[in-house]
């Protein structure tokens, strides 16, 4: 367990809601929820969530913490906005749903070998090393993310796919040797990770202070 | 007639060699013909997406977009922000709101730019190039352009997600936005209104962690378009032309389907309307090739 979840935990104790509120992106939505099921029912994932997003809500109200935040419901969000558009309260479910998904993977409580988990990481390191994504450098990556053997036979799998592409020249092996990049890149990395710093300080002193 | 001029945000998949840079180079050819010009917001960065929110926490990701913001305000100031792809158009405008919303994460947003000596004002529209066309530029204006009716081709309209919500057009529903078929008619084709997947989601980015859902759904969306007797599909969004497009021969492997439908951007439907050459439209960056619209750019 890290320490940020610990203090987390010490902290909150008995409210998972107000936890929710404080740290999770569009958390002081969730007491709106009414229950009425159409984000799940709307869901194209939905089959596939252990919890759907008005279950996800119901149990944070009912301080389910631990079977919310290592639950790997929200990591089956495709972005589709389907529930925001649709719900008669307007929560902003989809961000919601992507809030406690970084929270939890902030306390370290992300289910081991979460797929999507993984690829968000790989996407957002990806990104951050010359301010645009390197398609040729992701894909690899992706093919890669379960160890060298089941990287290969992917690869394999996939040459095709990547020949394809390559032809139509909607792939360009030459992006492996740098590629696109912002030409101001210290600058970026700079105000980037200073953002990351304010948002960690702020999450930080909710965890810092004592009773809840 | 003057030329409209906006403050373009390209993309990290348009970029040359990336997998929408056919994109690009259709509209680059539709907005010759139709007057608009596009500039390019010097040294953007990519928007993270709907997949960077795992890496990258709420603030980062904002900030990311707000650093474009506000390099368009410093160097194309006065012109709206318009995006091809759908999810940089969705993140752009998702984080002006939030940014506008909340004083105190723009307050923090603004203390991270300082770092490069940035500040948002945060006071410009931002817009899908799907928007400049039905709102700004209008159907009527299209139609007078056509040069070469896509006469007998049958069109499915797929409008797919993040082009739709949670924003979408201006005066569409959500739930069956028909401003793709309206397009596909503005250009004499035959608009398959009756398509009943055209707001089903591929799967986004989660075609790559999660292939066999994803693939899943875009059979669906796939077998819906030969239902209706589609010739081909047309999309508003990077993320869905790939998804359907590139993995067809592994959903006919998994599913013992002969599938082998082409799936365009609507700006090579218009570039070859407006009776500019295959290669100006793009066309040959189909994986699957466009028979129908190779055989009218040919004419």
């Amino acid at each position: 367990m890290s320490d940020l979840n610990t203090a987390m935990v010490e902290r909150y104790r008995t409210n998972f809601l107000k936890e929710v509120e404080a740290n999770v992106e569009e958390g002081e939505w969730v007491k709106m929820c009414m229950q009425c099921g159409v984000c799940s029912g709307s869901c194209p994932l939905g089959k596939f969530w252990a919890h759907p997003p008005q279950e996800i809500f119901m149990m944070i109200r009912a301080g389910k913490r631990e079977e919310v935040l290592s639950s790997d419901s929200m990591w089956m969000c495709t972005s589709c906005y389907n529930c925001i558009v649709r719900c008669p309260r307007e929560l902003p479910i989809t961000h919601i749903m992507h809030g406690l998904a970084t929270y939890a993977k902030r306390l370290g409580l992300v289910p081991q070998n979460q797929p999507t988990a993984k690829f968000a990481q790989l996407f957002w390191d990806n990104l951050m090393k010359k301010g645009r994504v390197n398609e040729l450098k992701l894909g690899l990556a992706l093919y890669f993310m379960n160890g060298f053997g089941e990287g290969v036979k992917t690869a394999l799998k996939k040459q095709k796919l990547g020949m394809n592409m390559m032809k139509t020249g909607r792939m360009n092996p030459m992006e492996i040797l740098g590629g696109h990049a912002v030409k101001d890149l210290s600058g970026f990395q700079k105000v980037i990770q200073k953002a990351q710093e304010l948002e960690d300080a702020r999450i930080a002193q909710h965890g810092a202070r004592q009773g809840a | 007639m003057a030329k409209k001029q906006y403050s373009f945000y390209p993309g990290c998949s348009s970029q040359k060699g990336a997998s929408s840079s056919n994109y690009l180079v259709s509209v680059q050819t539709m907005c010759e013909e139709l007057d608009i010009q596009l500039n390019e917001i010097p040294d953007w960065n990519c928007c993270a997406a709907s997949i960077g929110y795992a890496g990258g926490g709420e603030l980062p990701r904002l900030t990311l977009s707000a650093r474009n913001i506000a390099l368009s305000e410093q160097h194309n100031a006065g012109q709206d922000i318009v995006a091809t792809c759908a999810a940089c158009w969705l993140s752009t405008r998702e984080a002006a709101e939030r940014l506008h919303e909340d004083q105190s994460l723009l307050a923090e947003c603004n203390t991270a730019l300082a770092e490069a000596g940035l500040k948002l004002k945060n006071a410009t529209p931002i817009k899908h190039m799907a928007e400049v066309l039905v709102e700004d530029i209008g159907y009527d204006t299209i139609a007078a352009k056509v040069k070469k009716p896509l006469s007998g081709i049958k069109i499915a309209g797929y409008v797919g997600c993040q082009t739709n919500r949670p924003f979408g057009i201006a005066g569409e529903s959500y739930e069956n936005p028909r401003y793709l078929d309206k397009l596909v008619e503005a250009l004499g084709g035959d608009a398959l209104t009756g398509y009943e997947k055209k707001v089903q989601c591929c799967g986004g980015a989660l075609a790559f962690s999660e292939p066999a859902k994803s693939q899943e759904m875009v059979k669906g969306i796939i077998e819906a378009a030969y239902d209706h007797g589609a010739d081909l599909i047309v999309t508003p969004c990077p993320v869905c032309q790939m998804n359907v497009e590139v993995y067809q021969d592994e959903i006919n492997a998994t599913y013992g389907t002969q599938f082998k439908m082409p799936v365009v951007y609507y700006s090579n439907l218009m570039a070859v309307a407006f009776g500019r050459s295959a290669k100006d439209a793009a066309l040959n960056a189909q994986i699957i090739p466009a028979k129908a619209l190779d055989d009218l750019a040919a004419k």
